[in-house]
């Protein structure tokens, strides 16, 4: 009855050898993402959201250690050879990064980085890799295509490198996209338009995305599913409209409440956490965020709570003192 | 000249600029960064100013303290023109008006101890005595919520963006001005230090009896700390007012446009289904007319012939267009 999901990360871990000690960047992550969904993955900086995804494509640093298991249309990519991974990136999973004047070739043209993309995966030859160029530039929305085939990325302004990016992205139909803070960088006008992009193209093509963001704003209507990080850890996870109706794990709720509400009257003064997120060299023996949580007593701080479900399977939460639950009116 | 005095009825301007132009030369074009703004700040208010990269905000809170000195216009500073002003006068001048940066991080001196760094501003307006300065510098860092005895012989690379943020705003209150500009003080802070920072600035404002213009991109973070909201597009004053009314019913087409792309963190509020806007254009080659009308739903052709003027289209609220959402008043 179910579909193996498209891609399943197992159990992952992320060590990277610092000056300062060993750094758990990702700790025992196991998230899965079927076809054609949407997953959201929250956290702030430095939480190990983009290590994570990294993890998933393989893109880690030389000296980083990863344990656990990513499993895509049911092949495990760790250990995968070079050249395996080499096809199967831009190929069936592409990314879209923060930044997309780093993310593109200042040297290159646009239509030499998406024509190149196009010959080496789907081998098409010079005219028709052209032509489809095209008609990729047009689908993002990028006006006068051909003539944008011959410019530079410095030419274009952030919105339109952006959907430069994205149509690199999507050229060859990937099966998986990651979205790493695409719209950061970008105006608020302009992020508006580089979601709806996004969703238009993924429920054009039914292709899996990953939304990684700092932003709970941007994950709330855009996302089927969301994953809060905190230090390395996913906390909790559920359905967006479950996770934004009752959050069990005081992390998610103390962050959106920090965020200022537009509905909200000028003054009111913001429900700030206290602190800040530990350093992740020092890890933090109990729960990474009991020095930080107000509702933390105990066992809070001698023992890591692991992700369980209660009230629904598919809403899960790692907290001994979970908030708007059955269990915490008794405790 | 009526909206200047519709504006100035009841408040006392602490801070007024008087349609200021400010341009950058790049090779041999021109960037029309700041073209013919007025606007006014009343004292112990904070004026909230928005608008998307490249609208000149940025440009028109260093042009207020002459860090960039305006092509025309005035600069009144508790009634005294600015522009006007040179050398010892303006540094004077400068110990009442202090500026908070975007990034904490660099705009501290990485080689500097944190305790000179926040005495530097009182050895440039000439506090002579070293255990006064201490006894000032150590008094607003325990201000900003840092404890001095464990910040001063430190160096910036030793703390988080949060608390680099709050030394700078330590400098910055250190000669305890009238009046602080705050340029995008919190986008480059994680949500969770956000909020600190804010709420921060709330209480030094209340406790320094500060009057803030207060610059940034994010709407909702402006409209927290704003008791008005003045919105700037390609270099020009959209619209200006009450933040909780201009909110509620913003009279001009691109206020209601970046209200509207806010993503809110609610799944039940579906987001907008693209509006159509494209992109603005460059500030080397404004638009005619209205700057907004490429990408204003309303234009026609009277918007590209003619430049509209800031009209008052509800009690103290003030927007440029010939079309407003709201009907003028």
């Amino acid at each position: 009855m179910t579909v193996p999901p498209l891609l399943s990360i197992e159990n992952v871990s992320v060590d990277l050898p610092t000056a300062r000690g060993n750094l758990r960047a990702v700790d025992q992550v196991s998230l899965t993402i079927g076809a054609g969904r949407t997953l959201g993955i929250v956290g702030e900086s430095g939480c190990g959201k983009t290590m994570l995804s990294r993890a998933i494509l393989q893109l880690l640093p030389k000296k980083a250690k990863l344990s656990g298991r990513v499993l895509f249309d049911g092949q495990d990519l760790v250990g995968l050879k070079p050249e395996r991974l080499r096809k199967l990136r831009g190929r069936s999973v592409a990314v879209v990064f923060q930044d997309p004047m780093t993310s593109l070739n200042p040297v290159l043209t646009i239509g030499t980085q998406l024509v190149e993309t196009l010959q080496e995966h789907l081998e098409l030859d010079g005219l028709a890799a052209k032509r489809r160029s095209v008609e990729l530039l047009a689908a993002v929305g990028i006006p006068a295509p051909e003539q944008r085939l011959t410019q530079y990325a410095h030419q274009l302004s952030g919105g339109m490198r952006q959907r430069v990016a994205i149509a690199i992205a999507l050229s060859c139909e990937p099966k998986l996209l990651i979205a790493d803070e695409p719209t950061t960088a970008l105006d608020v006008t302009i992020q508006a338009q580089i979601l709806d992009l996004l969703a238009r193209e993924q429920r054009r093509r039914h292709m899996a995305m990953i939304i990684i963001t700092h932003d709970l704003g941007v994950v709330a209507g855009r996302t089927d599913e969301v994953a809060v990080m905190y230090a390395g850890r996913v906390v909790e996870r559920a359905p967006t409209p479950m996770l934004f109706k009752k959050m069990h794990m005081p992390y998610t709720q103390a962050l959106l409440a920090a965020i200022p509400r537009i509905d909200a009257a000028p003054h009111t003064p913001l429900p700030a956490i206290s602190g800040r997120p530990p350093d992740p060299t020092r890890p933090v023996q109990g729960c990474s965020f009991s020095p930080r949580c107000r509702y933390a007593a105990g066992l809070c701080y001698g023992q890591k709570p692991v992700l369980t479900a209660a009230e629904s399977a598919e809403h899960q939460f790692a907290c001994f003192h979970p908030i708007q639950t059955a269990a915490s009116v008794i405790v | 000249m009526m909206q200047d005095r519709a504006q100035s009825r009841s408040r006392d301007p602490l801070l007024k600029v008087e349609n200021l132009v400010v341009e950058y030369a790049v090779g041999t074009k021109t960037i029309h960064a700041v073209s013919g703004v007025s606007l006014e700040v009343g004292r112990g208010e904070t004026l909230g100013l928005v608008g998307e990269s490249g609208c000149g905000k940025s440009t028109l809170g260093r042009a207020v303290l002459q860090l960039r000195r305006a092509v025309s216009g005035r600069v009144l500073f508790d009634g005294q023109d600015l522009t006007a002003m040179q050398g010892d006068s303006l540094r004077k001048m400068r110990q009442r008006v202090q500026l908070i940066f975007q990034d904490p991080i660099a705009s501290l001196n990485p080689r500097r101890r944190i305790g000179d760094i926040v005495a530097e501003p009182l050895v440039i307006a000439g506090v002579k005595d070293p255990k006064k300065r201490q006894e000032l510098v150590c008094e607003v860092l325990s201000a900003v919520g840092l404890d001095p005895s464990l910040v001063i012989g430190r160096l910036p690379h030793e703390f988080s963006g949060g608390q680099c943020q709050r030394i700078c705003i330590a400098r910055a209150l250190v000669l305890n001005p009238e009046f602080v500009i705050c340029d995008e003080p919190v986008s480059a802070l994680d949500v969770s230090i956000r909020a600190q920072i804010l709420n921060l600035l709330e209480d030094m404002k209340a406790r320094f009896g500060l009057t803030l213009l207060f610059i940034a991109h994010d709407l909702a973070v402006v409209k927290a700390v704003s008791d008005r909201v003045a919105v700037m597009y390609l270099g020009r004053l959209c619209e200006i007012g009450p933040s909780e009314q201009l909110f509620a019913m913003p009279a001009h087409p691109y206020t209601a446009l970046l209200i509207e792309a806010i993503p809110v963190p609610d799944p039940d509020v579906r987001p907008a289904e693209s509006v159509p806007v494209g992109e603005p254009p460059s500030p080397m080659s404004p638009p005619s007319g209205c700057r907004f009308r490429t990408r204003c739903p309303r234009a026609d052709q009277r918007c590209s012939d003619e430049v509209p003027q800031l009209r008052s289209v509800a009690p103290e609220q003030f927007a440029a267009c010939h079309h407003p959402l709201i009907p003028a008043a």
